[in-house]
């Protein structure tokens, strides 16, 4: 295979660059700086840009470098604006959250009102990159799949930063920015309700978790190995069936007794990755607010059995 | 023929396998099964981790005659074990010396020319030290068991035991307005290396916080009245450091389906619940009272006393020296002092 050079086509075409469809009235125009770049060619296509950024693009823009400078210097603060401390313990610095004894109330600068502060413009600008996508969506006379599969993510950002918080009187519930500190949140957060593991959404959210990869291996495998037969023309064998779908279609009839359709298979991707943080998203704002304690809601309904304790389990010894 | 790409490739491969199993321990781990089946109640060793030295425990020093007049009688300014009798005094004293100071001798605590005297700040630590350790054998045993504790337990030869703490200001604030790092999210160096509250010692391990270690409900409907995520961030911070001077995980005492729940755990997790309000009264009734008592090079950074945590025992086993017992051969270390 020393011929291999290439994640998908051998090819690369080069016509000097594509400047596509005209935008419509009242649209900004496109940046310049379209080029053609041989190395991302390897890996898709070839060209880069034209960009088009827009009012709220600029505006999501405006907002994001906000919310990351309020992080990032808090973080660089916080170490005494050591460059080096800041680069050697990037992964453990954090801008908290209020401290539970502030509720919803906003907290003094340095007590939890930068993470407030950055919490608005980071939600203002991922916000604005909706619009901006549903927008863009719409110029190019296309359907709002993409948005509306942001929207999900969205979703589940706003559960742990913004609604579940409120739902439960308490700014300190939020998650923190910073890459170890969030993790730890999560392990607390999971700790603290009793195990989220027994959590039906939870549950729901990692099936669909694993079910998208699952699919889009599946789905990637099924047309990258039927490519002989046309399946690059994929969107064109929805209508009009040819080799490629009857021979994928019927490799999965006779592996597992039934098949996605040409078409079925990308609304079952969508939904599935839409489902992840969409049930994901619901657990989380029960957690706390309907159930206290996972395990023991999930022991009391049923869910799962108990296992014996080869040990003589010890007494509370704080009772 | 091997293009220039694909040796770049590999390059590249070699270099990201290198960097990504940099941090993984050799294999194999020791792992024995402790609980039922599917619980994933293990325990894991890896014996090319371990971090302690091993001690040997000392033989004990031949009995004394119990006969003859009592040491509190024949020696000035006797304040702890003075009913012993001489011989068995000048026993004990012999033993400490050969557990806290074998290259000092006697003069570590003691002015030669008056034993008596309290001028050398070490006797004054140590009177306060038999006092702890009578203390931790007579009204500890639901942490101590039937073991006990001597001098050597902690000392293990040194004139100050190897595994002391003092505050850590690590996270402490640095700037007025910004960078409030909440007394977390710095590298904790001591256990664990998470981002956690950086000095769970102070915050547990003096004063009176353990029963924040509890954060959950005993129902599942919420009532708003337990601890915060905050709190259960604190707590598994000081879990980090228990299982590290232990040199166990987590489930040497808990199921970790269901970290809280009692009635799932193994019968040490009891034993270290009293162990840490054992080592919470030694902190607040005995160290914190001798900081007067030290000599400034002793202190800490912000001058607070030398403090005991689990690890200043258990030095990495879960039973301290094996399980080794010293005090029974040393009956006055477990009076009842008043």
């Amino acid at each position: 295979m020393a011929e291999y050079q290439n994640i998908f086509t051998r090819i690369q075409v080069n016509a000097g660059g594509e400047a596509s469809v005209d935008l419509p009235r009242g649209n900004w125009p496109r940046e310049r700086g379209m080029f053609i770049s041989r190395l991302l060619g390897k890996f898709g296509d070839a060209q880069v840009g034209p960009t088009y950024l827009g009012r709220t693009g600029v505006a999501s823009l405006v907002c994001g470098f906000i919310a990351i400078e309020i992080i990032g210097l808090n973080m660089w603060a916080s170490v005494n604006w050591d460059p080096v401390q800041f680069i050697r313990q990037l992964f453990w610095l954090a801008l908290e959250p209020p401290a539970p004894e502030y509720g919803l109330s906003i907290p003094p600068l340095n007590e939890g009102g930068w993470w407030l502060m950055a919490g608005f413009f980071l939600t203002a600008s991922i916000g604005l990159w909706w619009v901006r996508m549903y927008r863009r969506a719409r110029a190019l006379g296309m359907g709002t799949h993409i948005p509306w599969a942001f929207a999900a993510a969205i979703w589940l950002y706003l559960v742990c930063g913004f609604l579940r918080p409120i739902a439960v009187g308490s700014w300190s519930e939020a998650v923190p920015f910073g890459v170890f500190p969030h993790l730890d949140w999560t392990a607390a957060f999971s700790i603290r309700y009793g195990n989220l593991f027994y959590n039906p959404f939870h549950m729901l959210s990692i099936f669909f978790l694993y079910g998208s990869t699952l699919l889009f291996a599946m789905h990637g495998a099924t047309i990258l190995a039927t490519d002989r037969f046309g399946a690059h023309r994929e969107i064109e064998q929805i209508v009009d069936r040819g080799t490629a779908s009857e021979r994928g279609a019927l490799f999965w009839r006779w592996t597992m007794g039934f098949n996605a359709s040409m078409e079925s298979i990308h609304r079952w991707a969508w939904w599935f990755a839409v489902l992840c943080p969409l049930t994901g998203g619901i657990g989380i704002l029960l957690t706390g607010t309907v159930v206290d304690n996972w395990y023991l809601w999930g022991m009391e309904h049923g869910l799962v059995p108990g296992y014996p304790n080869p040990y003589e389990a010890p007494a509370d010894p704080g009772m | 023929m091997q293009t220039h790409t694909e040796n770049c490739a590999l390059v590249a491969a070699a270099l990201l396998g290198t960097v990504v199993l940099a941090g993984c321990e050799r294999p194999p781990i020791d792992a024995e099964q402790v609980g039922f089946r599917g619980t994933a109640m293990v325990t894991v060793d890896n014996p090319r981790e371990r971090i302690w030295p091993d001690y040997d425990v000392p033989d004990a020093l031949p009995a004394a005659p119990a006969a003859g007049p009592k040491a509190g009688d024949i020696y000035q300014n006797v304040q702890v074990l003075g009913d012993l009798s001489v011989g068995q005094f000048t026993r004990v004293m012999q033993a400490m010396t050969a557990w806290v100071a074998p290259e000092q001798g006697c003069n570590y605590c003691h002015n030669a020319a008056n034993l008596a005297s309290d001028d050398i700040y070490t006797k004054v630590v140590s009177r306060r030290m038999i006092q702890m350790t009578q203390n931790i054998n007579s009204q500890w045993s639901a942490h101590v068991q039937n073991v006990g504790v001597t001098c050597y337990t902690c000392h293990r030869g040194n004139n100050v035991p190897e595994y002391i703490w003092f505050e850590n200001d690590v996270a402490a604030n640095q700037q007025a307005y910004t960078g409030n790092r909440s007394g977390q999210n710095t590298v904790a160096e001591d256990y664990g290396y998470h981002s956690m509250l950086a000095d769970p010692l102070s915050y547990y391990l003096v004063g009176d916080n353990l029963d924040k270690i509890a954060v959950n409900t005993d129902g599942w409907e919420p009532t708003y009245e337990t601890g915060t995520i905050k709190d259960t961030e604190n707590t598994y911070s000081l879990m980090f450091h228990m299982s590290e001077s232990l040199n166990v995980n987590c489930t040497f005492c808990h199921n970790s389906r269901a970290f809280s729940r009692w009635e799932e755990s193994t019968p040490q997790r009891a034993t270290a619940w009293h162990g840490l309000r054992m080592v919470a009264n030694m902190n607040n009734e005995y160290m914190l009272p001798l900081t007067s008592a030290f000599p400034d090079y002793r202190l800490g950074d912000n001058g607070d006393v030398p403090k005991v945590n689990c690890a200043t025992c258990h030095q990495g086993q879960n039973k301290p020296l094996g399980g080794a017992n010293m005090v029974d051969a040393y009956p006055s270390l477990q009076w009842q002092y008043p």
